[in-house]
């Protein structure tokens, strides 16, 4: 989901953008000086790879971003070491206040009690679900302390919050009657 | 892992591209037949066939889509555009014969969208590459449909492989 973070390959493109700029400083000196207006065409077409640069970088890292924050959704607050081992160092300070924005705004629903958005995927309609199990995921406890035995193809009538990250997993399947 | 959190920058519809996608970018990055119309000093290094310093005018070389775009001025002074064979008039009529035949990703795998973007260049044939994309989609999305509806359980990778960047999204 998220590559490692190429710090090579940007100090590249950065090395790259300015030796363009400054033959481009060159050239435009010079026909300033010496009305060459011949190296302008050169001029255009090196700008035009600069640009290029610029695009591909702004793209990249805001892919990553979408991917980032995506992970607060996917995987909750606490990111694992690997995946924070490919992040470079601004970014994971991003995604720290990424996770104070949603944090404060999840505080401010429901009347001031505050709401956890990030375990529903969809409004929920209903408390309690039907669910299939997909595969066999051994005992799964629910809050009365009861305990549910998840072999491949039973079904259960269980409450949703609990479901959510079996489905996700996929391990449970909603069923919709 | 599961996506649904991630929401990638989509390609830009039409002649338009989107900044940000990474789509339009990989994209722009398909090359096009050009000759150049004024000469570029001192980029000789740019153009492998010759040892020249500098680039005169009236070669014929491959430039990548966003370098192209980005030199070309309606007033011809710069770059005028080849097209590509696939826009050309022989595959335009193949396609209209029979657009359901043809593998799109073979002959691409942007086939609508860099057609869309060579219409930035003048060419006097634009309104029948304009005309040639529309009745290609027109002709093969109601066969995509289809298949993506009935594809249940089905090993849909033989008819998905044969379709442009932007049917495949569809599909999806």
């Amino acid at each position: 989901m998220l590559a490692l973070f190429q710090e090579d390959g940007l100090r590249q493109v950065l090395q790259e953008m300015e030796a363009l700029y400054e033959q481009n400083q060159a050239d435009v000196n010079e026909a300033k000086s010496f009305g060459r207006s011949d190296l302008i065409p050169s001029i255009k077409l090196r700008h035009c790879c600069l640009l290029r640069n610029q695009r591909c970088i702004t793209a990249y890292l805001y892919d990553r971003l979408l991917r980032i924050r995506a992970l607060r959704w996917e995987y909750g607050s606490v990111l694992p070491a690997n995946v924070r081992f490919h992040m470079s160092a601004e970014e994971v300070q991003w995604f720290g206040q990424y996770k104070k924005s949603l944090a404060s705004f999840m505080r401010s629903l429901g009347e001031g009690e505050g709401l956890d958005i990030t375990q529903d995927i969809k409004p929920p309609k209903s408390l309690y679900i039907q669910v299939r199990c997909l595969k066999d995921h051994g005992e799964f406890e629910i809050e009365d302390g009861t305990v549910i035995l998840l072999k491949k193809n039973s079904q259960h009538f269980l409450p949703r919050w609990k479901c959510e990250q079996l489905i996700r997993q996929g391990v449970l399947e909603h069923v919709v009657s | 892992m599961s996506t649904q959190s991630y929401f990638p920058v989509p390609p830009g519809v039409g002649m338009e591209e989107n900044f940000l996608s990474l789509d339009d970018i990989l994209l722009s990055h398909e090359r096009l037949p050009v000759r150049t119309e004024c000469s570029f000093p001192r980029l000789g290094f740019l153009e492998r066939s010759s040892d020249a310093h500098d680039i005169p005018e009236g070669t014929k070389m491959e430039l990548p889509l966003w370098l192209s775009k980005g030199l070309y001025e309606r007033k011809r002074k710069v770059l005028s555009v080849d097209l590509p064979k696939v826009y050309k008039e022989g595959w335009r009529t193949v396609f209209t014969a029979d657009p359901c035949v043809v593998d799109l990703h073979k002959m691409g795998p942007y086939y609508y969208g860099l057609g869309s973007q060579i219409l930035h260049f003048d060419s006097p044939e634009n309104s029948d590459i304009a005309q040639a994309l529309l009745q290609t989609f027109i002709g093969r999305f109601r066969r995509t449909m289809d298949s993506s509806q009935n594809a249940y359980n089905e090993d849909t990778s033989a008819l998905v492989e044969r379709l442009d960047s932007l049917e495949k999204a569809l599909f999806r």
